[in-house]
């Protein structure tokens, strides 16, 4: 690795000084991604900006009827073992407890899935589906925009020279949510497909859904579902539901999986994932 | 202006400091700085767990940690898992079990699951998978290892 | 008859286990030495290049690089030929793999190395290096290689074709055939033929720890070399050639080593660093990244191959045919000549005729990897057997027992077995709980696979020495990979009478030890410890005269047995009589080299149910037993060990592991993330069904047990995803899309 300086600052605006003062600067949570980035050349910031003893980026609080603030530094571990949280969003803490193994869960965090912008990310279909946004602080002050338009391109995000992402906000959800992804291994490997899904319910019909897709895009995309509101929940739903899936990917042949085979994934993942939202949301009425 | 960064921490219980560049792991400060050379390399990408030990309490890789972030933090190592000169009972559980072959994984493996011993006595089999997902072992297929947590569960509790 | 023991068969604790657990073991990476450089190798971003020009001076220039080193740096190889083990070879091939000189022939082929005084700026200093290349087009697959205007990688290569060079310069190194009876007239008497083709992919050994090596070039002139291998002989004498040294100017120290299963018997770094090492005059350490592990290291072939066999109506088979193309990677060597023996090894079968083609491509060279070439080939044949059955309407079982190979049965290349326990292992799985479970559940399916592996002998040396409190010291070459120092330490144990836990084992550098072959081939404990027995033995012979001093008679009329020595009413255990060496002639040294011949093959079953995901391909295995004949387990608890670990690596091959290369040559999926070996989450418990049909060219038994359990996984596998999914794939590794693919095309 090429030689880099290191700096923890103990609060935003000075890591927002450090980051402005230095371009090619790297916010650093959990480093899982990023020092693997930088052994392999990937990126090779001039300096490291710890964001971890920044306060603001540590919380994590769950008020009912305002959401959840998700401080951008928050290790995957504390997301599922806060009970609160578990109970609130048990889709937010089921994916915390599958990105990674235990030991990357105690230190990855949400934020850094999200900044780190791969298209397989297996936290971002979730929070675009749970309606999420992110508060990002910078040089020229503070904006807050949808987690659905936060990455432009793999490994590329909205953030500005100077700025870093405080928290991600996830509003308070009255339905049910469930991502569901397909990998190879049952756990330690990345996504071939992924399908975030949000849906409520409203007299046993579909109110309204959200679903969004992973790893078959060059970022995770927003599938329109608006077709579904008011759509009886049965097995021609949920089908449709994964057509509409399959319609929107643009998925690509790599190593992990042929274009056909992703977008197949697709739709099987997206009507179970929305079956198991739709279970969930019956439970908590 | 390359400075050299000076860490001041605890390792298995005891205060420690060394003098180290940002750029180097926790894993690298650990084997090349303060010759504690239990802790394995197997693939510095957080992928193998060979390299595990806990911080503040969390079980990490320490590839995937840089030396200055040890500052403040309590970290243990294989070597700080046995008592004295008494082996842990995952450590003996390891040996009776025949859990290991060539041992490379070994100490990730044993810090991983004392962590795992340490706040939940009874995990299931199915628990204690996952919870190794992150650990590879090439030689024993994992039977013996599954055993060898399992048996040291109970002894644990006895 | 059985024979009873008192150690064998037992399982005790493991000598070097309170080091292991405990973190002090030392392995090749954990050495550190006074003045310690830190090397880094440049590697050809390219798989198929002309070097035009090597520029080190920027690397030299920057602060803290100590020396650096190229292909030019070694003595010219010539057109030496050399055996170091694995055959005649040009040590050119040799010397060109660890330093590539003029061409580079595979991405991640090593051309020069860089000591510096941190790891760090060793790495920055090689990615500094200036190398032009003229980059050449690259083939990456035997077929492809094989094709009339393939790229050639080795221009004077010339086609070596039933045992003669011939003037033909393609990509093939070597064209044999095996064949016995008259394979066209067995086929003339079946009632039913099948034939198929299959492809497998390049797969990697995968041990967690990385090569490494640390060389010292000392000033007397002699090269003190600490590494992780299979073999320290052959470090020494690989070494010693490349750099042109007679070979006990190098001495080889094994350091503890975090697993090989065949591909720690190479050498890439140790010359390397020993340049380097007499160039700054201090030690240097160079240690692979897995990256490098993947893309330069030895897998194992990738291959294709075509499988016929032909059955009469009541199963009885009638002949067999194959062709078998191994990759090579960038040198020939693949591991196609065990592949054309195995492949139908466990069958006894009158009319067969086998070709094997040695390929080179564009990949790193091949290495052995547990049961090399008869994985790849036990999944053709065991596939085409099941079909049989099937078409039949056979039990699976019942027609490999039927056609099962047993004493007197000859294999394709000659040889008759002696006694074997093809048909014992047959037996128990038919008679096996597992077997006879019910599936217990839908999408899911049985299958099952055998397969052999030959196990070799090979030199070994030992000697003991017994100390005053009747313990013994036992000294042996052999790197211990998966716990040999305790069952080469056992059979000495039940000769001298003694506990295990009385004998001390140490692992020593080759300065202090007679040669000893790899640790590999499954022969350590079979081999090395017949040389602890003949030391063992050695020793009784020797503490039989001290008691006929002490008795005041002839050594022949002193008895040993369970440990004691006696004569005529007086009796002395061994522990007694040690504590009087001093007083009756000093030291005892007890010492045991062997070459045995009385290799016992090993056959290997398993039984693997499974579980397919009609929507996604993805299978999960529910249930697998591992059976395998071991002749007799010393140590009980570290057989099944051996056969759970290479059951994995089988599952592993056979469902997800390969080399994904795109078409320029890059393998795209070079890390543990990746590379997808199974983790603990991906398995159930491994069942062992251990069967004992002792080897009688052993003295107690023994058979290798390390490799022949890695054979028959993916055919039982592919067997099983038959009957849960109800599509045969013929394509290693089956993972989720290839069986989806397979589902769909149905």
């Amino acid at each position: 690795m090429k030689w880099f300086d290191y700096q923890a600052p103990r609060n935003i605006g000075e890591a927002v000084e450090a980051m402005t003062l230095h371009p090619t600067a790297r916010p650093l949570a959990g480093g899982t991604d990023l020092l693997v980035q930088m052994r392999a050349g990937r990126r090779t910031p001039d300096l490291i900006v710890d964001i971890k003893k920044i306060p603001e980026l540590n919380q994590l609080h769950f008020e009912p009827g305002l959401g959840l603030t998700l401080g951008a530094a928050v290790p995957c571990y504390r997301i599922y073992n806060d009970s609160a949280v578990s109970r609130a969003y048990p889709s937010l803490a089921e994916v915390a407890n599958i990105i990674g193994g235990t030991q990357i869960q105690g230190r990855a965090s949400i934020g850094g899935n999200l900044c780190n912008a791969a298209p397989s990310a297996d936290s971002i279909p979730l929070l675009i589906a749970l309606g999420a946004t992110a508060r990002i602080t910078g040089p020229s002050g503070e904006r807050t925009i949808d987690v659905a338009a936060f990455c432009t391109a793999p490994g590329v995000n909205v953030l500005q020279p100077g700025e870093i992402l405080v928290s991600i906000q996830i509003p308070p959800t009255a339905g049910g949510a469930r991502y569901l992804r397909f990998i190879p291994r049952n756990e330690m490997d990345i996504a071939v497909a992924g399908a975030g899904v949000s849906v409520t319910l409203s007299n046993g019909n579909i109110q309204s859904a959200k679903i969004a897709l992973a790893s078959v895009a060059p970022t995770p995309i927003t599938v329109d579902a608006s077709s579904l509101s008011g759509a009886p929940v049965n097995d021609d739903t949920l089908k449709k539901a994964g057509e509409l899936a399959a319609a929107a990917a643009k998925p690509i042949t790599d190593m992990r999986g042929t274009a056909d085979y992703r977008r197949h994934l697709c739709a099987v993942l997206t009507r179970r994932a929305l079956a198991s939202a739709i279970a969930a949301a019956k439970e908590s009425k | 202006m390359e400075r050299k960064v000076h860490v001041q921490t605890t390792i298995n219980g005891e205060p420690a400091e060394f003098l180290c560049e940002p750029r180097q792991s926790l894993l690298e400060c650990l084997r090349d700085i303060l010759n504690l050379t239990g802790t394995k390399e197997g693939c510095n990408d957080g992928n193998c767990g060979a390299c595990t030990v806990t911080m503040d309490g969390r079980i990490v890789t320490s590839c995937l940690v840089l030396g200055v972030e040890a500052e403040g933090a309590e970290i243990t190592t294989i070597e700080g898992i046995a008592r004295g000169n008494e082996l842990h009972p995952l450590q003996k559980a390891f040996l009776e079990e025949a859990a290991l072959q060539c041992g490379i994984c070994t100490p990730g493996f044993i810090v991983a699951a004392k962590a795992l011993l340490d706040q939940e006595p009874h995990p299931t089999e199915e628990r204690i998978r996952w919870w190794l997902a992150n650990n590879l072992c090439r030689c024993t297929g994992y039977d013996k290892i599954v055993k060898a947590v399992q048996k040291a569960a109970q002894e644990v509790t006895l | 008859m059985s024979t009873q023991y008192n150690v064998i068969g037992t399982r005790p604790i493991r000598h070097d286990g309170a080091d292991k657990v405990t973190g002090r073991a030392l392995y090749g990476a954990d050495i550190q030495l006074n003045g310690l450089l830190h090397g880094a190798i440049l590697r050809s971003p390219h798989a198929h290049a002309r070097i035009k020009r090597i520029d080190t001076s920027k690397a030299e220039a920057l602060p803290g690089v100590k020396a650096v080193a190229t292909a030019a740096d070694f003595p010219a190889a010539g057109d030496k030929i050399v055996d170091l083990g694995e055959g005649a070879t040009p040590l050119s091939y040799i010397r060109g793999n660890v330093l590539a000189q003029g061409k580079v022939l595979y991405r991640g082929h090593a051309i020069a190395g860089v000591a510096a005084t941190s790891a760090h700026i060793a790495e920055e200093a090689a990615s500094l290096i200036e190398v032009e290349y003229e980059v050449l087009p690259c083939t990456l697959t035997a077929p492809d290689a094989m094709k009339d205007g393939a790229p050639i990688l080795h221009e004077d290569l010339h086609m070596q074709e039933f045992g003669k060079k011939t003037d033909k310069v393609n990509n093939v190194a070597d064209h044999f055939r095996f064949s016995i009876g008259d394979a066209e007239k067995g086929f003339e008497e079946a009632d039913l033929i099948i034939e198929r083709e299959f492809h497998t992919s390049t797969v990697h050994q995968g041990y967690i720890e990385p090569h490494n090596a640390t060389v010292l070039w000392n000033n007397d002139g002699r090269v003190q070399v600490w590494t992780s291998t299979q073999g320290s002989f052959v470090v020494r004498d690989t070494t010693a050639c490349i750099l042109d040294l007679p070979v006990a100017q190098v001495k080889v120290t094994p350091m503890e080593i975090g697993g090989g299963f065949g591909g720690k018997i190479p050498v890439y770094l140790e010359p390397v660093a020993a340049v380097l090492s007499k160039k700054s005059g201090r030690p240097v350490k160079i240690v692979m990244t897995r990256k490098d592990v993947f893309e330069a290291s030895g897998p194992t072939p990738g291959s294709y191959i075509r499988a016929k066999i032909g059955a009469k109506r009541d199963g009885t088979f009638t002949a067999a045919q194959a062709y078998l193309a191994y990759e090579a990677g960038a040198y020939p060597g693949a591991m196609v000549g065990p592949g054309a023996m195995c492949i139908f090894a466990a069958y006894d079968i009158k009319n067969v005729t086998v070709d094997g083609y040695d390929v080179v491509v564009n990949k790193p060279s091949t290495a052995a990897y547990r049961a090399p070439g008869a994985t790849n080939a036990a999944f053709a044949a065991e596939s085409v057997v099941d079909e049989i059955a099937e078409k039949l309407g056979i039990d699976p079982v019942d027609i490999r027992l039927k056609n099962a190979a047993k004493e007197g049965t000859q294999r394709v290349d000659g040889p008759k077995y002696r006694r074997v326990g093809c048909v014992e292992v047959l037996q128990a799985i038919k008679a096996s709980e597992h077997y006879n479970a019910p599936l217990g559940g839908p999408n899911r399916g049985r299958g099952i696979g055998i397969g052999f592996w030959f196990n070799v002998g090979l030199p070994s040396s030992c000697t003991i020495s017994v100390n005053a409190d009747g313990s013994v010291n036992l000294v042996e070459g052999s790197t211990d990979i998966g716990g040999t120092r305790t069952s080469i330490a056992m059979q000495a144990a039940e000769v001298l009478g003694i506990p295990a836990e009385q004998v001390h084992p140490s692992v020593v550098d080759t300065d202090s030890i007679g040669f000893t072959a790899v640790t590999g081939g499954s022969r350590t404990t079979f081999a090395t410890g017949w040389a602890a027995i003949e030391a063992a033995r050695d020793i009784v012979r020797q503490m039989k005269e001290r008691a006929a001093k002490l008795w005041e008679t002839e050594p022949a009329e002193v008895n040993f047995e369970n440990g004691v020595f006696s004569k005529n009413g007086k009796s002395m255990p061994f522990a007694e009589l040690a504590s009087k060496i001093g007083e009756t002639g000093g030291p005892i040294v007890g010492r045991g080299a062997v070459n045995p011949r009385g290799v016992g093959g090993s056959f290997a079953g398993a039984i693997a149910d499974v579980e397919v995901d009609p929507e996604t391909g993805k299978t999960q295995v529910v249930r697998f037993t591992s059976i395998q004949d071991v002749g007799k387990a010393i140590h009980p608890a570290y057989v099944e060990g051996q056969m759970q670990g290479g059951s994995v690596q089988g599952i592993g091959w056979g469902l997800n592991e390969e080399y994904y290369m795109d078409t320029t040559g890059t393998m795209r999926n070079s890390s543990l993330l990746d590379y997808r070996m199974p983790t603990a989450l991906d398995l159930p418990m491994i069942e062992t069904i251990i069967v004992e049909v002792p080897n009688p060219g052993h003295p107690f038994g023994v058979r290798g047990v390390g490799e022949a359990n890695i054979v028959p996984p993916p055919a039982a596998l592919a067997n099983a995803i038959h009957q849960a999914a109800g599509v045969r794939l013929r394509t290693l590794p089956m993972k989720p899309s290839t069986i989806m693919e397979a589902v769909w095309a149905k």
